[in-house]
């Protein structure tokens, strides 16, 4: 079934790949072949609507015209001055860029073929190498095999970057199919921000199958911005993998705003004493959109630490779900752990599903995990009313208020800023 | 031109009946107190002007320069000059101050027309500094985490940058200490003139020393029972409400 999909796997005349990497990829596809589609009945697609995510409708993306390269890249707004830049169209690399003052620090900032062809033994050891356990072994597979755009990060040891380094990846056309790949190495002690677009140009069908690696080594700090603005007729899947040393601290934060399905994928996995992570996510649902969002916050070591913060505001018939498992292994004592799934609802078809699980096997655990789901606050309408605020324009900032709190989480303020600008522009009155 | 309260009776939606009659005239360029026990409604009666939709007027009607306001939205009616200081300001997570009182200034301008921006934090800081509340609060979230008096100077800030033409202050002393009073009532006095008039709710004699009132009020069971000076207040202070109701009483039984 996968024939019309992988034809187009990344070439390898031009640029030699690692053998390593190719292997992967043919293995990958053979994987994607036997594994059979996910149905609902699995428990990690329960209340899924799969019927949306057919990769048989659609075809690895085709390069676009230069002109519109050249549109997408002039649209690619990000930061006034960040580390470092890159974008990506239909997987193919438009632009690409870094601070030379990180370059002569040892950062390393590539597309990720290239950081194949030129550091190939580096990326061998984290690329991928995480077993799915969130249900989309068969979409990884198809990910892996069709691999050919995204960024590579590698911070040298106690190497601070302040600013962020960005990433756009756009589709243009219908019926293409991209695979964007992030995979950042930050090794001890070291601290960086990366920021993924997801964008697509017009209204068109397509689909995204992203993931991304975040190894923070001990004593290192990732923050790891995903915005999910694709059309929204778009099917988009993206697993995100945080594997966090010693000491060693993550943050994660989507942004979710398009896609007609949209699932994301996230995995913490705490693995050194005191690790610390931050899963962090903010969803508009509208129309019939359906956010699919499973979560594990996967304690390993003791003394470790993660939160996680899922927010869906949710118009018309939209759906959401967050499926979120916390798990502490027997060894893993002093854990703190929280989860916390609010929901907003904004018209009485929404539907908002919350599985929260809980797997203890450790002593002196502190966690809690809690949903909620509610209507927008009359007193707080009415408050707003008061100072001569529309009510229209109350319910918009009401809900932008209870969305931003999960942005406000982010440290970096320009980021944050450009965030609720996409947040404003995707939210409506009443 | 006045804010005129003429035989106001109101219950909550489909509930008991909480103003019972209340005829008030509030003039531009002057200050009206009022007092009375708990629960006789005096927050009620500021709702209700302010449009809250828990409570429907069954009688009379409230006049702003003699336009009847009671089938207008809550924002219209800011819109349209008024402001209310709640006794219970609200919480808004996630929306800066600075934020809030801007979308509030913008609502204000014509279509198409935007807010200034320097403009605008300059207005906000000036007003900030006057009532002491440190620059930090423009970032955090509406009242979000506020103490009690923190809260109220919020709403005495909302109100000097919102330029209301008529202003009740509902219980706007409370929660606050000494010093805190004689900031919010300097930032009060300083809105104080021809073009506002202003209805103070009040339990204690001690805010009236600082925004010396022109009339004082008594509203007991949802009627204004007694008018007088500003002296009015002191024999409150010492006397607490019982006599006007033993007085009430016996006119009512005479
Ligand atoms: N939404 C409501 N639902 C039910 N009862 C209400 C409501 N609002 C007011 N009441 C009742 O109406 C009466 C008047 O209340 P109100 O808050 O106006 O009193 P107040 O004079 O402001 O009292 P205080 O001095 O304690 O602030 C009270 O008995 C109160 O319980
Ligand atoms: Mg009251």
């Amino acid at each position: 079934m996968s024939d019309s999909l992988l034809q187009d796997a990344p070439s390898t005349a031009a640029h030699p790949l690692p053998d390593w990497f190719r292997k992967n990829q043919k293995a990958a596809a053979a994987r994607f072949d036997t594994l059979p589609m996910p149905t609902r009945r699995d428990e990690s697609w329960r209340f899924s609507n799969l019927k949306a995510v057919d990769p048989q409708d659609f075809a690895p993306a085709r390069p676009v015209a230069p002109e519109l390269a050249a549109a997408l890249l002039s649209r690619s707004h990000g930061l006034k001055s960040p580390a470092g830049s890159t974008v990506f169209a239909n997987d193919r690399l438009l632009a690409h860029q870094l601070s030379p003052a990180l370059a002569a620090q040892g950062v390393l900032w590539l597309p990720i073929e290239e950081a194949l062809q030129s550091h190939g033994e580096l990326l061998k050891g984290h690329l991928l190498k995480n077993t799915p356990l969130l249900g989309s072994d068969k979409f990884l597979a198809l990910h892996q095999a069709s691999l050919r755009a995204g960024s590579f990060l590698y911070v040298p040891k106690g190497v601070h970057i302040e600013a962020p380094l960005q990433t756009f990846h756009w589709v243009a056309g219908s019926g293409q199919a991209v695979f964007p790949h992030t995979l950042v190495v930050a090794e001890e002690g070291s601290s960086a921000t990366v920021v993924d677009w997801f964008k697509s140009e017009g209204e068109a069908r397509n689909l995204s199958i992203a993931a991304n690696d975040l190894v923070v080594a001990k004593d290192a700090k990732v923050h790891y911005v995903s915005v999910q603005d694709w059309s929204r007729q778009s099917v988009s899947l993206h697993s995100n993998n945080t594997n966090v040393a010693a000491g060693g601290a993550a943050l994660h934060l989507g942004l979710h705003l398009g896609g007609v399905y949209s699932r994301s994928e996230s995995v913490s996995r705490l693995e050194g004493a005191g690790a610390r992570s931050e899963m962090l996510a903010a969803t508009v649902a509208d129309g019939a959109q359906e956010f699919d969002q499973r979560t594990l916050q996967e304690h390993g070591s003791p003394d470790t630490y993660s939160d996680l913060l899922y927010k869906n505001a949710l118009y018309d018939r939209a759906k959401t779900i967050v499926s979120g498992l916390i798990r502490v292994a027997p060894h893993a004592h002093r854990t703190d752990a929280y989860q916390k799934v609010r929901n907003l609802i904004l018209s009485p078809d929404a539907e908002a599903n919350s599985l929260p699980g809980l797997e203890i096997l450790a002593d002196q655990v502190r966690c809690s995990h809690g949903a909620t789901t509610g209507e927008i606050d009359p007193d707080e309408l009415f408050y707003m009313q008061s100072r001569g605020i529309r009510s229209t324009d109350a319910y918009r900032l009401i809900t932008f208020g209870f969305l931003n709190e999960v942005l406000d989480r982010l440290p970096h303020e320009e980021l944050r800023s450009q965030l609720q600008d996409a947040l404003k522009a995707r939210l409506r009155g009443h | 031109m006045s804010l005129v309260i003429h035989n106001l009776h109101a219950r909550v939606v489909g509930g008991q009946e909480i103003l019972r009659g209340l005829n008030l005239e509030i003039e531009k360029g002057r200050v009206h107190a009022i007092m009375g026990p708990n629960g006789s409604g005096k927050s009620t009666l500021s709702k209700i002007i302010a449009g809250h939709p828990d409570y429907e007027v069954t009688g009379g009607e409230v006049l702003l320069d003699g336009v009847n306001i009671l089938g207008m939205e809550p924002d219209a009616r800011s819109r349209a000059g008024l402001f209310l200081a709640f006794q219970y300001p609200v919480e808004i997570p996630g929306v800066s101050n600075a934020n809030f009182i801007r979308a509030a200034l913008q609502a204000r301008l014509a279509a198409g027309e935007e807010l200034e921006a320097t403009e605008y934090y300059g207005d906000l800081y000036k007003e900030m500094d006057r009532l002491e509340i440190p620059r930090g609060f423009t970032a955090r979230s509406v009242n979000e985490g506020f103490s009690g008096g923190e809260k109220k100077r919020n709403e005495v800030l909302q109100m000097a940058m919102l330029k209301p033409s008529y202003a009740i202050l509902d219980e706007t002393d409370s929660g606050l200490d000494i010093d805190a009073l004689k900031i919010v009532a300097a930032g009060v006095n300083a809105q104080r003139g021809p073009n506002i008039g202003m209805l103070v709710i009040t339990h204690y004699q001690r805010l009236l020393d600082y925004i010396v009132p022109d009339v004082v009020h008594v509203l007991v069971g949802g009627r204004i029972v007694r008018t007088a000076g500003p002296e009015l207040a002191y024999e409150l202070e010492s006397k607490g409400y019982d006599w006007i109701k033993d007085e009430l009483e016996a006119a009512a039984t005479a």
